[in-house]
């Protein structure tokens, strides 16, 4: 049964404030901290900062933030220009990543918690553990049977394309931490990060293992737990729609049934 | 030095609502209503079978103010999971996963229940001849 509330140990209480001295134009940024070594609840730090003084997006706030008021601040990042998805993070309550999520496009203060129903490493840092054990388990490599060519195997264009809107992901996780079935039944359900690269291999004409790829995924749980609610859809940074590669894989499921 | 538990990051605390988690989420609640609603379709047709003096007694509950909210509350449910079962149907089909389209058809499944629940007992009270 799903547990629609926190546990004890990860309610969040109420952390210090830190002021922008002598900083005219402010926002106030909540962040979601937490410390494996003090043994304290999270809580939710308010850091004023100075946008006189700022770069344009969350990433560069949190930053200027860890570079000049308080250096514990905890967070990963790495490419700050939506390539590597190391600082996918939930930002007023919508899974993104913080280097091409706008300051300006935020209302109010800007609050900033880990990922959805993750284990949290330290403060803004969770624990991705689960999620890629189940993209290894989804087999992202290209698996073939037939001997291997002299040179290269070959791709028509038509079937390259279908590989758009696939091959983009980033494997930044705010998908499948946007999922409500994937937060019930994570430990089950290879979410729609895991699922959009299955069908990614599906359906590449040169993969020669579709049938032992599909009977993997045939499964109340790995699969079937989508209820299309498109929260991923809605969450993905890149604009690609893991639902849509489910019903995909749902089809072809069906289609083979005949 | 021990470390403490890691704790579970919020979720449902603070991820913000739009239309398509609103639809997913009450097509499931009112398909949980609606199996209690037969329930209570069962107890009528029993007492349609049962004699003339036990149907009274049950059409006249389902007459009262509390079984008028019950069956009104039921027609919300019936029309939501209608509609929501046609658009679940064609997203399991591959069809509507435009995100603009998506959210659209989402809010158009509440417009549709609201207007035909409206609709319904309208007409049901002019049958009567009360309005």
């Amino acid at each position: 049964m799903a547990e629609f509330s926190l546990p004890k140990n990860s309610v969040v209480g109420k952390g210090k404030t830190v002021k922008a001295e002598g900083a005219t134009n402010t926002r106030n940024f909540q962040v979601y901290r937490w410390n494996p070594d003090d043994g304290e609840n999270p809580r939710m730090d308010t850091f004023e900062v100075d946008m006189d003084n700022c770069g344009p997006m969350v990433l560069d706030a949190l930053i200027k933030i860890k570079n000049e008021m308080d250096s514990t601040v905890t967070f990963r990042r790495s490419c700050r220009e939506g390539v590597c998805g190391s600082c996918a993070m939930n930002i007023n309550g919508k899974n993104g990543l913080a280097c091409t999520t706008a300051i300006e496009d935020a209302k109010g203060d800007v609050s900033i918690t880990p990922l959805p129903h993750q284990e949290v490493v330290k403060d803004l840092v969770p624990d991705l553990s689960n999620f890629y054990a189940q993209y290894a388990s989804i087999k992202p490599w290209m698996e073939t049977q037939s001997p291997q060519p002299e040179k290269e195997r070959l791709q028509s264009r038509e079937d390259r394309e279908k590989l758009d809107g696939l091959y983009e992901c980033i494997l930044c996780a705010c998908c499948s931490t946007s999922c409500p079935s994937y937060w019930w039944n994570g430990d089950k359900y290879l979410g729609p990060a895991a699922l959009l690269q299955a069908y990614r291999w599906l359906i590449d004409s040169r993969d020669e293992n579709t049938g032992e790829r599909l009977d993997n995924l045939e499964d109340p749980f790995r699969l079937y737990r989508c209820h299309t609610i498109m929260n991923c859809a809605n969450a993905c940074p890149k604009g690609l729609n893991p639902a849509k590669a489910i019903a995909e894989i749902k089809k072809m499921m069906v289609e083979r049934k005949g | 030095m021990a470390q403490a538990k890691r704790p579970l990051s919020p979720h449902l605390q603070v991820y913000r609502w739009g239309w398509h988690m609103a639809a997913s989420i009450i097509n499931r609640a009112t398909g949980a209503a609606l199996a209690f609603g037969s329930i209570l379709f069962t107890w009528w047709l029993v007492a349609l079978a049962t004699g003339h003096d036990y149907f009274n007694t049950v059409q006249g509950f389902a007459g009262s103010i509390i079984g008028r909210l019950v069956l009104f509350g039921i027609t919300f449910a019936l029309m939501q999971h209608l509609a929501g079962g046609i658009r679940h149907l064609l997203m399991d089909m591959g069809k509507m996963y435009d995100l603009k389209v998506n959210t659209s058809s989402a809010r158009l499944t509440f417009v549709f229940s609201i207007v035909m629940t409206i609709v319904i007992w309208v007409a049901a009270y002019k049958v009567m001849g009360v309005l």
